[in-house]
């Protein structure tokens, strides 16, 4: 008789799961409270800042509308891919070659009114982002190649492109030796609702909308469900998972390259070295907590965007910009941790059987 | 003759730079190649090496001993390795997403930690040893043994590790449980109680590996001082099919490529720097897609049950 | 005695899947445990490897009672299994693969010694394994013997294996038989778990026959006809006969010929059959499972290709696969979502790739409806539901697109029996409705009950069809066993 742990299914409603996953969050942040506590900062003060700095005044709450805005795209086309049990890491890579894409035009094409001018940028972001995950999906569909680390490689190609690009050929000659390119013309910048928030917000906010009503009720969206379940089931009914796998990775990488078009143009103005501070991977998190939900995305999109907006004020307490990094990877551990007893509960027996 | 001299002093430069770069990625390397075989993805490398540089580098502050720092650093990559253990292999949590978080955290928890000591000089850091005689070589001499402790450690290091997995006992277990995991606990061994070791195992490395980076190579603290190398690190575990000794080859030429890419910049070349930094990944890309491609079925080196959760009742 | 099993009871939440069997097996001899499916043979035999442990009853090894806690008891009391799903890793050599678990050596893996064991080992026995080849190179037939050398390095006495020709090609298997009938006569006593009966007769010297977790005999091969053994194993249970109204059978709907289909491990599974089939008929399967009806199913649904041959559906066809919530079914989806899963991109409840939500609901509703399927709601996932009501969702669907093929495979096995009457009635109501139905079963009764004519599968080829009104049981039996039916009718 040894006694022990055993897990048992049990069935859980939508309302018991939620209500975990938030009762996880929760405990993220008091483990992080006393983290911040052991450093001898005042947890209340700090998260106070952070909280005030976010949502507390007009510039805090647009600079988390700004950030909103990438993140909900990403966690879009990350969650799709994610639907079918694909893994798509390489939303930061994707994001910087819809910047390209968009800058590309943006350089080229100056004088075009907007009207034409915007559009084009969009589908070259979304073309160039769609590509970048694309390849890897030819490679996962046609050679089973785990798309998970091509991906993320490819964040680095990606980076490093524009990296060149911003120093070399597309560096502003009057930009001082910084690694910059040209400011935009007026008519390849997205225009501003309010502070810098620009009308990206508004697009993104209809995307997740339409890709939840598309998922929900399309054709396409119950392929999604089925293949990503049950692949042999997909098969019986006739699907093609191959051609599914290419469409849903190029969407999935085109909502990345859309999310990075939005940022040169609406927010940046141009292409420079860094123009994301890893919303590729904070994406992938918000995509986790929402549980592949778009509506939900967007409240965990708007909630890490003033996470991040927020750790900019904390650096007047003394407490460095990443720590918003540390409490977010204290969220997302809780919020691993708690998931399998959305599934099961944990129950202490003697153990008898020896299987 | 003054020009050969000069190009065989850039060389010897040069190369030495790239063993130096090449130590930090094959120390995390090395690790994630532990876990790995265990069947476990740790994408928390970055995170780790982070933590172990800080960590490393207020125990080599604290004691004045920098061999302190190093064990310290150990210590603080295994804790943080523990918890991914703990989250994937006993509450089979997705891989993939608990090493970002566990990137996330560290990453955070390292600036967090490390405010006061950025810019603090470091008066105890790992110094240079020549080894007699072998140092005085010529060429490889200086490149390989007038270095510092931890590069002659990581040499005695890949071929431990590369016996350790292929010619002892818990070498063939440990890749036993990366490879088919149902069989080897039906041989009676144990899947989880190895994958919590070798996990860890793999965390202290990558521990070493900031700190080796924060007190040799930088004796420094800078936030995010990595840079990336732990993502290198991962990629480099592919490139090297998870064998330690190939392992070193790719360490150095991806140590190579980052001195290369220091010395194209300092003399002023912009249009190189970038494609070279690129080259590695792609590499590693190609790579993977011919290893792919050519075992599809049962054979090639990927451990077989890499990023999945071992549920004994689903056998 | 080697192994003595007395009186053992086993009892799983709702099945009792051994009661009080006893089971002896002596040194030197080869003894097959046949039963069906759920027979209590995989149970038993979980037993005497100490994965379980009996509720009740002795277990007892050369005279002495054991009392195996874990796997790691049996092994050390001398007892081995060669699973199924063999337990080897693929990457790592033969020598690798046997030492894998023990305790020596016990550092430094000096593989020359372990390989020079393995020689003397597959030498004495005619087991011919390279030690230093790596497992993926081997074919299945090597892998089983590296299975089975493991066992006799940690020197096992009692060698236990499970369907151990399921993979085999037939001269694989007539050397396997020749290696177990070596090992007999070196004193280890053999054990293999099977439903093939040609086996049993080929290679075993006693047989014990399991049926409902109940032992119905054993008997000494030699003494016994492979007719009897089918009784044994099937059960002589009267018949019921149902209301079965005569129709008069159409055209023919499915034309299959001289069909080859490759099975999963790249051996052909299915080695030319012909069968057709006409409207308003059933045309049942008989068989022991593994003989290539499931692959002769997804074949003619199209899931499979075949190598030669033809299959001809006039209309739609339907197919009910026997892995319900592998492939039939998704688990974790609603029972909406699994309601339309033939239907999804069709007119009937698709306009311009969207869903009409409001078809979608008629149609589940008058689903559920009309093939009686209960469920809490309509979106619960349908691992929720019981089998009986995941059958009959699956089976409605199924029918509900009017199909005039209808394959069913094993469409009742692990049902109670009012769902297995309901799914009965089900396909003699399409059968009324001029449909044409090819049914495989396992249970005899069940085909001789609802079916009109017989097929019998052996080895990937029809042994012949028979009359269900006229057949006797003896003779299908006989068929199932690979006898032709010229053999087996009086002229």
């Amino acid at each position: 008789m040894i006694p022990r742990f055993v897990l048992h299914a049990q069935h859980r409603s939508g309302w018991q799961k939620a209500a975990i996953r938030v009762g996880a969050v929760l405990l993220g942040f008091l483990i992080s409270a006393v983290l911040i506590m052991a450093t001898g900062k005042d947890p209340v003060v700090v998260f106070g800042t952070m909280f005030s700095g976010a949502f507390g005044s007009k510039w805090g709450f647009s600079e988390t509308l700004v950030r909103t805005t990438p993140l909900l795209l990403c966690s879009l086309g990350i969650a799709l891919a994610s639907r079918m049990q694909l893994w798509n890491i390489g939303a930061e890579g994707q994001f910087y070659m819809g910047g390209l894409g968009a800058a590309f035009v943006a350089l080229k094409f100056s004088t075009m009114p907007a009207p034409v001018l915007l559009p084009t940028m969009a589908i070259a972001g979304f073309v160039l982002g769609g590509l970048w995950c694309l390849l890897p999906g030819i490679a996962r569909a046609y050679l089973g190649t785990s798309e998970t680390i091509t991906t993320l490689l490819l964040n680095y190609v990606a980076l490093n492109w524009v990296a060149y690009l911003v120093y070399g050929p597309w560096k502003d000659p009057k930009g001082h030796n910084f690694p910059l390119s040209p400011t935009f013309s007026e008519s390849a910048t997205l225009p501003v609702l309010t502070g810098r928030v620009h009308i990206g917000l508004i697009l993104a906010l209809i995307m997740a909308g339409v890709f939840w009503w598309v998922l929900q009720n399309s054709r396409w969206g119950y392929e999604i469900r089925v293949i990503g379940e049950s692949p042999a089931a997909a098969g019986y009914a006739g699907m093609n998972i191959t051609r599914n796998i290419l469409l849903v990775m190029f969407v999935s990488g085109a909502m990345a390259g859309l999310g990075g078009m939005m940022e040169v143009s609406g927010v940046l103005h141009r292409l420079q070295k860094d123009i994301s501070p890893g919303y590729g991977y904070t994406a992938i998190i918000i995509t986790y907590l929402a549980q592949r939900n778009p509506l939900a995305m967007i409240l965990v999109a708007f909630l890490f965007g003033g996470l991040q907006a927020g750790a900019y004020s904390i650096q007047t307490k003394g407490v460095p910009l990443a720590t918003a990094y540390m409490i977010q990877g204290m969220i997302l551990f809780c919020v691993l941790g708690a998931e399998l007893f959305t599934q099961s509960r944990l129950r202490f027996v003697w153990r008898k059987e020896v299987a | 003759m003054t020009g050969d001299i000069a190009f065989s002093t850039i060389a010897i430069t040069t190369l030495t730079a790239a063993v130096i770069a090449g130590t930090t990625i094959l120390f995390a390397a090395l690790g994630e190649v532990l876990s790995e075989r265990a069947g476990v993805l740790n994408l928390g490398v970055e995170g780790m090496m982070l933590v172990g540089a800080v960590v490393g580098y207020i125990a080599t502050l604290t004691t004045g001993s920098p061999w302190a720092g190093i064990v310290a650093a150990a210590f603080a990559g295994g804790a943080l390795a523990s918890i991914h253990a703990a989250l994937t292999v006993s509450l089979r949590a997705n891989q993939v997403v608990s090493g970002l978080a566990l990137t996330l955290f560290g990453t955070g928890f390292s600036s967090f930690i490390g405010k006061p000591y950025v810019g603090v000089p470091l008066p105890n850091a790992f110094h240079k040893v020549a080894i007699p005689g072998l140092a005085k070589l010529p060429f490889v001499g200086p490149i390989l043994f007038d270095q510092n402790p931890l590069v002659y450690l990581s040499f005695v290091l890949v071929p431990a590790l590369w016996y350790w997995l292929y010619r002892t006992r818990p070498g063939l277990n440990l890749r036993a449980v990366g490879e088919n995991p149902a069989a080897a606990d039906a041989m009676g061994l144990n899947v989880f109680l190895t994958r919590y070791l070798y996990v860890i195992a793999g965390g202290a490395l990558a521990g070493i590996a900031g700190a080796h980076l924060s007190l040799a190579v930088a004796p420094s603290w800078v936030e995010g001082m990595t840079a990336g190398r732990g993502w290198v690190a991962v990629a480099l575990v592919i490139f090297a099919t998870w064998n330690p000794a190939k392992a070193i080859l790719g360490a150095y030429l991806f140590g190579g490529v980052e001195a290369l890419t220091f010395r194209l910049q300092a003399m002023g070349s912009t249009f190189s720097v970038f494609f070279l930094n690129m080259t590695p990944y792609l590499f590693t890309i190609a790579v993977l897609l011919i290893a792919t491609s050519r075992a599809r079925k049962g054979r090639g080196d990927l451990p077989a049950a890499l990023g999945t959760a071992y549920d004994r009742e689903m056998r | 005695m080697l192994v003595e099993m007395q009186g053992i009871t086993k009892g799983f939440p709702g099945v009792l899947a051994n009661d009080h069997v006893d089971f002896g097996l002596a040194a030197g001899e080869v003894h097959a445990l046949l039963g069906e499916n759920g027979a209590g043979k995989s149970t038993l035999m979980s037993i005497l490897t100490g994965l379980y442990r009996p509720d009740s009853g002795r277990v007892a090894i050369l005279g002495r009672t054991a009392d195996f806690r874990a796997p790691r008891d049996a092994i050390r009391a001398g007892i081995g299994m060669v699973h199924q799903h063999f337990k080897l890793v693929a990457p790592f050599t033969v020598a690798e693969n046997v030492i894998l678990g023990l305790d020596e050596p016990r550092f430094v893996l000096n593989l020359k010694q372990v390989e020079e064991r393995i020689r003397r080992v597959s030498q004495e026995y005619g087991l011919k394994v390279d030690p230093s080849a790596p497992v993926w190179q081997l074919s299945v037939g090597e892998q089983q013997r590296v299975e089975i050398v493991k066992l006799l390095y940690r020197g096992a006495k009692v060698l236990i294996l499970d369907e151990p020709t399921a993979v085999l090609t037939p001269q694989e298997a007539e050397e396997l038989f020749k290696t177990l009938r070596l090992m007999a006569a070196r004193g280890h006593g053999i054990i293999i778990i099977t439903h093939k009966l040609h086996e049993v007769m080929a290679v075993s010297d006693r047989c014990t026959v399991l049926r409902g977790g109940k032992l119905v005999g054993t008997v000494k091969t030699s003494e016994s006809k492979p007719e009897d053994l089918t009784w044994m194993m099937v059960g002589r249970t009267v018949i019921q006969e149902r209301e079965k109204a005569p129709t008069t059978p159409g055209d023919v709907r499915l034309d299959i010929a001289d069909a080859a289909v490759q099975g999963d491990r790249g051996v052909l599974a299915v080695r030319g059959a012909t069968l057709q089939v006409r409207g308003g008929e059933i045309l049942g399967i008989a068989g022991v499972a593994g003989n290539g009806q499931r692959e002769l199913c997804e074949a003619v649904a199209g899931l499979r290709p075949m190598t030669s041959g033809s299959a001809k559906v006039s209309g739609n066809c339907s197919f009910i696969p026997e892995d319900r919530l592998g492939m039939g079914l998704v688990p974790n989806l609603g029972v909406t979502d699994n309601a339309i899963l033939r239907v999804y991109s069709g007119r009937q409840v698709t306009k311009a790739g969207f869903l009409n939500w409001k078809a979608v609901r008629e149609f589940t509703g008058t689903l559920l409806k009309d093939f009686d399927v209960k469920t809490a709601t309509v979106d619960t996932p349908v691992k929720l539901l019981s089998g009986g009501n995941q059958q009959k969702l699956l089976v409605g669907r199924e029918l509900a697109t009017d199909p005039q093929v209808i394959i069913a495979s094993q469409p009742t096995r692990g049902l109670d029996v009012a769902a297995t009457e309901a799914v009965h009635n089900v396909l003699l109501d399409a059968r009324r409705r001029g449909k044409a139905i090819l049914m495989v079963s396992e249970d005899l009764d069940e085909l001789l009950t609802i079916c009109d004519r017989i097929a019998v599968m052996f080895e990937g080829r029809i042994m012949g069809v028979v009359k269900a009104e006229s057949a006797r049981v003896a003779q299908i039996g006989l068929m199932m066993a690979g006898k032709a039916e010229a053999e087996v009718t009086p002229a």
